[in-house]
């Protein structure tokens, strides 16, 4: 009887949760401030388990935050910055109002700004967690590093993020860390394996954006804020790692040789030295001068059983990893004008061969067309008038090929004017299409893969199980008919064996048994065994609407 | 106006030092520079004003900056001169306008045989345009001035018009300047508004103009132009209604204006240009003006403002600026890494998931196998955005160089933003199970043999929907009542309809009398029950169950009943007929005790307690067992041993013990709407049927909830029966099918009855939506009939 009636909604999941509205009164923000803070805070919203309860009653959709999360966003400093840049704004606004221009340029001098390393150290407390991260990072940046100056967003940051994205891809040549790369409709993708970590991004082509309108770039800036800042720090710890000089610095052999070259076009120093950096061409310089190669081989430890199976594979793969790492090496390319530059000369210098291109196309070219060493050319052209007799002429899918196939192909399907053999995405190796490729290759060189083979014939035996069922469900929709109409039967050559028709009835028996089972399933097993199955069914779909396509054009003999 | 006083000013500085001199000087330039006039200047030289009119050339050439174009005037003039000046640029462009009208006859080719008003208007407005360039040059219009003195005499000269001349003289000593062309008094209207009149306007005296008498037509106009040599300079002027003839300078200016030129010939658009002041520094000033007291006296409101900053120092409310920071943009931000300084909450943290990795399907060249064909396409397109399974359509580029950007590109990182900071992120646990663990491991229906399995008969001959079957206690008979108001009697082994007997309605329900010892059968339609005699069978059986229906002796006190008992006589009773029983509503379902004597029939009406008779056939008795209505009765049923009574509504079923005449239970079916019911031969079982597809199995000594609901079916069930003998329960439902299940109930009462449905029996069509709607078994055999809506009624064995 005694005590005070409990009231509803001051205790359990409504007090965990606080609406977006009330979390942005609380911080006293505006919402493009709130939205700001949470993007380079890192706070998402958070789907309450009964929603109801958290929303007192109400079924109203509204976004929910974690009350802690909006507790922890009361100590950012960064809150107060947000406050005095909407003060400084308004100071602003007065001063040109009334025309004090001085008054405007002592406020332009003292903007408030504000750094956001506090913020990467707490979101990222240790480096490995910040580079696991980097893959947003990568792609922002890239695509910013396209847009053309004007207004979009700020010039400054637009550069910014260009001169992060050669750091970047500086770095991959360095330690030659690209695996994986892919010619997609959108853009394309590089993998590369960074300490460990495999970091995925998608670089545009080379044009102009339509910019669309409904997309707000406030937040993409704001994203690249985050992102810039982020991608400088691992970009300054990744070349500490490789002892080289950050704000990377070409090797002074290579820029000595490079200086010799057309310097007077340029007009300014630091813009043509971004561009030479962005060349890729030259090697960096290094805080200590030491062997290019460093052969880290590692020690053998005593080891038995299961261990020392572990132990092989390893090595093995570390051998494997090696040799594509030195793909290209020795080789001497030639980029064409047609072809895309940058991630031409990107991967191959990932997988050191030597590349040029011609001097009009771009600063960093070292040596010419005429050059008799150079052993391929990339052209993108159906034809091209003088060839030389010592080099091949290949189209740049050949490049990508090669680098995902971790070989070099055979140039003869590559050469200029041929059709080119379909371009697969590596990130899928382990489905059946790229194994075709790896057949290819296999008929090439005659290099064994059992572990290939085998997944082969699952595959093989998927199949034709599949269509044994196939086969089976027409017959006995056959079955069926003749059950209700009554036709002179032809005798098949399957049916007059006994055996066949004995099989047939025994697994018509099973689907029956377990139909009729199913049929006694308890409503949430049943629902949750129509989830999985409907879930196979598609894929199996997908999966054998692929696999006619795919045997169709065998056929065709693709390969 | 400032600039005309500005000048003045200028002038009355300048002119006073070298007066003289200048004068004499610009003289001879004006001569040098305007050769053709030379008459004219001599003129007016010879005149008193020209004085002035020199003087005002001197000094647009001193000056050669400001607009001079109206200096025509002496110095005292000069405040009356700026008002004027707009004035007289104004008159240029009437001149030039009149002039035009000319015009627009030599701008046309002297081929063309029309010149339409349009076509003046064009012309017109190109001089105004031209017009408007000359305007800006200063001299220009001063010349002309002086030329149009001359043109007086050149128009003379053509003797074209002596108004001009006249008119002219006139001007010339009044000087107002701007009414000299005009003969035409009504102004700068549109001619059209004086169409309908006999006059075109009013002369300065206030007379009529009147229009020439005969108009030119297209002839005479054609005529003109092959006979006159001058019609190419022959303009029509429309508020004289004249033809003016342009005279040679006039054309001349006409072929200047066109070819952009300035009107006038002698104007040098090049002519050096003197500054005024220059950057040689002379010993004397310009002016001659003391420096102002201000210019050597410190500033009072200076000290001021550099007090006011004095102070703002001293105080330190101005600071000095801060210096720029001095640190690195980027630097080693995790050289002291402190794995134990993390905070908490990253323990918590869910990362984002990584963007999805492209299939083949996004290759600029895939394999020809993930290109869609044309009707993918279609529907790829006809498909929502959100709906589409592939974001985008795989295309294939024959090479590198033809692949064009991606359109969408800046979109998908956008969402990709919006994902990373709206989306709530959750870790959703992978259910990993097995799907064959899920399904129960029941016996196999092979060891729960013997059950009906194939469809072996079909018994052929009603014409409507087979409402209800009933099998004879002996198993060799089969009574079926349809919609086409027949009663038919099967034999079951043959399927030979033995007898059809015509009723008066749709036959809702038949039954046939379970004691093997009487041969009746009720059949119930409308409002009437009737009890047959097939006279099917042993012959001693047909003749005994007549004899103990003729045996009824009527007691002595006549009750009132609800239902009144009539003999069947006659044909009828030839037919079959014996007693009929008449009900007061319609009936829906009749029902036999398991000894035979007792009869229920339910006559369904949610209004009244008079819903479920007992009749007691022996003794012609009927009685209504309640007093309330408990809800709509969809159907009732006798115990088999006991004298209970079990009565469906709607969503509950009661039982009643007959003897002490008290509810005794009442069963939770969890169903919307019973449809049907069966009592399991022993007794302690029940099966509920409902339209909402679910069968319900209820342990009578378990609970007052169903043991266990069966939703089998995929609609609605129609009838559900039990087997006298073997463990097996049927049900029939509106999508076709009946299924068999094996229902096993033990004697040992702590054994709970076992359930597995063994098999699925289709054949029956669905008419109308509905599919079978009774099921009976066979009294011995494990057989089992149906009734369907598709008129036919099938055994399986």
């Amino acid at each position: 009887m005694g005590g005070l009636q409990k009231k509803k909604y001051e205790r359990g999941s409504a007090t965990n949760y606080i609406t977006r509205n009330k979390a942005r009164k609380k911080l006293q923000l505006s919402l493009a401030d709130f939205r700001r803070l949470c993007i380079l805070k890192g706070i998402y919203p958070h789907e309450p388990k009964h929603k109801k309860k958290v929303n007192k009653g109400s079924t109203a959709p509204r976004t929910f935050y974690l009350l802690k999360d909006i507790r922890f966003l009361l100590h950012e400093p960064i809150v107060r910055k947000f406050r005095e840049y909407k003060v400084f704004v308004r100071k602003l606004r007065k001063a040109y109002g009334k025309a004090e221009w001085t008054a405007v340029e002592r406020l332009r001098d003292n903007k408030p700004g504000y750094k956001l390393d506090h913020i990467i150290k707490e979101r990222y407390p240790t480096f490995i967690d910040a580079l696991r991260d980097i893959d947003d990072a990568l792609s922002m940046c890239f695509l910013f590093s396209t847009f053309a100056r004007t207004g979009k967003c700020h010039v400054q940051t637009i550069t910014l993020c260009r001169r992060l994205t050669v750091e970047w891809m500086n770095y991959v040549v360095t330690s030659r860390s690209l695996r994986k790369v892919f010619i997609s409709i959108k853009g394309i993708y590089y993998q590369a394996e960074v300490l460990g970590q495999l970091i995925t991004w998608l670089v545009p082509y080379q044009f102009a954006h339509d910019h669309p309108t409904d997309v707000d770039y406030r937040v993409m800036a704001t994203f690249t804020e985050m992102y810039t800042t982020l991608f400088g720090f691992i970009n300054f710890r990744l070349y500490q790692t490789l002892n080289l000089v950050y704000p990377p610095k070409l090797n002074s052999k290579a820029e000595s040789e490079l200086k010799a070259e057309h310097e007077e076009d340029y007009a300014m120093d630091s813009e043509s030295y971004m561009e030479k950096l962005s060349a890729l061409s030259a090697s960096l310089a290094r805080v200590v001068a030491t062997a290019e190669e460093e052969e880290n081989q590692l020690d053998q430890f005593p080891a038995d059983g299961e261990d020392l199976e572990n132990m092989e594979a390893r090595e093995k793969e570390q051998k494997e990893q090696e040799a594509q790492n030195r793909l290209f090496e020795g080789l001497k390319f030639f980029l064409n004008r047609e072809v895309p530059r940058e991630s031409l000369a990107f991967i191959l210098r990932c997988f050191g061969a030597e590349v040029s291109w011609d001097k009009s196309l771009c600063i960093g070219g070292t040596y010419d067309v005429t050059d008799e060493t150079i052993t391929h050319q990339i052209v993108d052209r159906p034809d091209i008038d003088k060839q030389y007799i010592n080099r091949y002429y290949i189209q740049p899918q050949w490049v990508f090929d090669s680098v995902n196939a971790k070989m070099r192909l055979p140039v003869e399907d590559y050469f200029l004017g041929v059709t080119l053999p379909p371009h697969l995405s590596p990130f899928k190796l382990k489905l059946m299409a790229l194994q075709r490729g790896e057949k290819h290759v296999q008929e090439e060189e005659d290099d064994d893969d059992d572990e290939e083979e085998d997944n082969d014939e699952v595959d093989d035996e998927d199949l034709t199980e599949e269509k044994n069922l196939k086969k089976m469900k027409d017959q006995r929709s056959q079955g069926k008919t003749l059950a209700v109409k009554v036709t002179p039967g032809k005798v098949k050559p399957w049916e007059t064996g006994s055996v066949v028709n004995k099989v047939r009835l025994e697994k018509e028996e099973k689907a029956e048994e377990k139909r009729l089972a199913i049929m006694m399933m308890k409503k949430k097993e049943k629902y949750l065994y129509d989830k999985i199955m409907f879930g196979k069914k598609r894929t199996t779909r997908e999966k054998t609407f692929f696999g006619y396509k795919e045997t169709s054009s065998n056929e065709r003999n693709i390969y | 106006m400032r600039t005309v006083n500005l000048e003045s000013q200028k002038n009355g500085t300048m002119s006073k030092a070298k007066e003289k001199s200048a004068k004499k000087r610009v003289v001879e330039e004006d001569d040098d520079q305007l050769p053709i006039f030379d008459k004219d200047v001599t003129e007016k030289k010879a005149g008193e004003e020209d004085d002035a009119d020199l003087s005002d050339s001197e000094e647009s050439v001193f000056s050669g900056l400001e607009d001079s174009g109206s200096d025509s005037h002496d110095e005292e003039e000069d405040a009356e001169e700026g008002d004027d000046e707009d004035d007289d640029d104004a008159v240029i462009l009437d001149e030039i306008l009149t002039k035009s009208s000319g015009v627009e006859t030599a701008t046309e080719p002297p081929a063309t045989d029309k010149n339409t008003p349009t076509v003046n208007m064009g012309v017109l407005f190109l001089l105004q345009k031209q017009y408007s360039r000359v305007q800006n040059v200063k001299t220009a219009p001063k010349q002309k001035r002086k030329m149009k003195k001359g043109e007086g005499v050149a128009m003379d000269d053509g003797g074209e018009k002596g108004l001009i001349n006249t008119r002219h003289g006139d001007e010339y000593e009044h000087d107002t300047s701007d009414e000299e062309d005009i003969r035409n008094t009504v102004g700068n209207i549109p001619m059209e508004w004086y169409q309908d009149y006999p006059h075109i306007g009013y002369n300065l005296d206030g007379k009529k103009i009147f229009k020439p008498i005969r108009n030119k037509d297209e002839l005479d106009e054609f005529l003109d132009k092959m006979e006159n040599p001058d019609y190419w300079r022959t303009v029509h002027d429309k508020t004289t209604a004249s033809d003016i003839r342009l005279s040679d300078e006039q054309v001349d200016l006409v072929h200047r204006l066109q070819k952009g030129q300035f009107g006038d010939v002698n104007f040098n658009e090049y002519e050096p240009s003197v500054d005024f002041f220059t950057n040689e520094v002379m010993i004397h000033p310009v002016t001659n003006r003391p420096q102002d007291k201000r210019s050597f006296i410190p500033s009072l409101i200076e000290k001021e403002k550099v007090s006011k900053l004095v102070h703002a120092i001293k105080m330190g409310w101005i600071k000095p600026r801060k210096p720029k920071e001095t640190t690195p943009q980027y630097y080693d931000l995790w050289a002291k890494e402190d794995p134990n300084a993390i905070l908490g909450r990253h323990k918590m943290h869910v990362p984002a998931p990584k963007m999805r990795l492209p299939g083949h399907e996004e290759s600029y060249n895939p394999p020809p196998e993930y290109l869609l064909t044309e009707e993918e396409r279609m529907a790829w397109e006809q498909q929502d955005a959100e709906d589409r399974k592939l974001p985008f359509l795989p295309q294939k580029h024959s090479c590198l160089r033809a692949v064009p950007a991606f359109s969408r590109f800046i979109h998908e990182r956008f969402e990709r933003c919006l994902d990373l900071y709206l989306c709530p992120r959750q870790r959703k646990m992978r259910v990993n199970v097995n799907p064959e663990d899920l399904i129960p491991k029941l016996p196999k229906p092979k060891d729960l043999q013997p059950f009906p399995t194939t469809m072996s008969l079909v018994y052929i001959g009603h014409s409507s929907l087979v409402r209800s079957i009933s099998a004879s206690p002996t198993g060799q008979w089969l009574v079926s009542g349809s919609d086409d108001c027949t009663v038919r009697f099967w034999e079951v082994n043959t399927g030979r309809c033995m007898k059809t007997l015509e009723v008066g309605g749709a036959v809702k329900s038949v039954a046939w009398n379970p004691n093997p010892a009487v041969c009746l059968v009720a059949v119930c339609f409308e409002s009437t029950v009737l009890l047959l005699n097939p006279g099917l069978g042993d012959r001693l059986v047909v003749s005994s169950t007549d004899q103990l229906i003729t045996s009824y002796e009527p007691p002595e006190e006549d009750k009132e009943q609800a239902v009144t008992w009539a003999l069947s006589e006659g044909p009828e009773h030839d037919n079959g007929h014996r007693l009929t029983l008449t009900h007061p509503k319609a009936v829906k379902q009749v029902v036999w005790h398991g000894k035979g004597d007792y009869l229920a029939s339910v006559m369904p009406d949610n209004s009244s307690n008079l819903q479920v008779l007992i009749h007691q056939v022996s003794k012609r008795r009927t009685q209504n067992p309640f007093r309330k209505n408990k809800g709509l009765v969809q159907c009732v049923s006798f115990h088999p041993l006991r004298p209970y009574f079990f009565v469906a509504t709607q969503r509950y079923v009661r039982v009643y013990n007959l003897i002490k005449q008290e509810l005794t239970k009442k069963l939770m079916t969890n169903c919307k709407w019973i449809s049907s019911m069966a009592i399991h031969p022993g007794g302690d079982n029940l099966i509920c049927g409902s339209y909402d597809c679910r069968l319900a199995w209820f342990d009578l000594d378990l609970s007052t909830k169903p043991y266990k609901m069966l939703r089998h079916h995929k609609k609605a069930l129609r009838g559900v029966a039990y087997h006298k003998h073997y463990p097996l329960f049927a049900s029939g439902a509106d999508d076709g099918s009946v299924i068999i299940c094996h229902g096993m109930v033990y004697n040992d009462l702590l054994q709970n009855p076992l359930i597995v449905p063994v098999k699925v029996l289709k054949g029956h069509q669905i008419t109308h939506d509905l599919g079978v709607l009774d099921v009976t078994f066979h009294p011995t055999q494990p057989w089992v009939f149906s009734s369907g809506a598709d008129a036919t009624i099938r055994l399986f064995t």
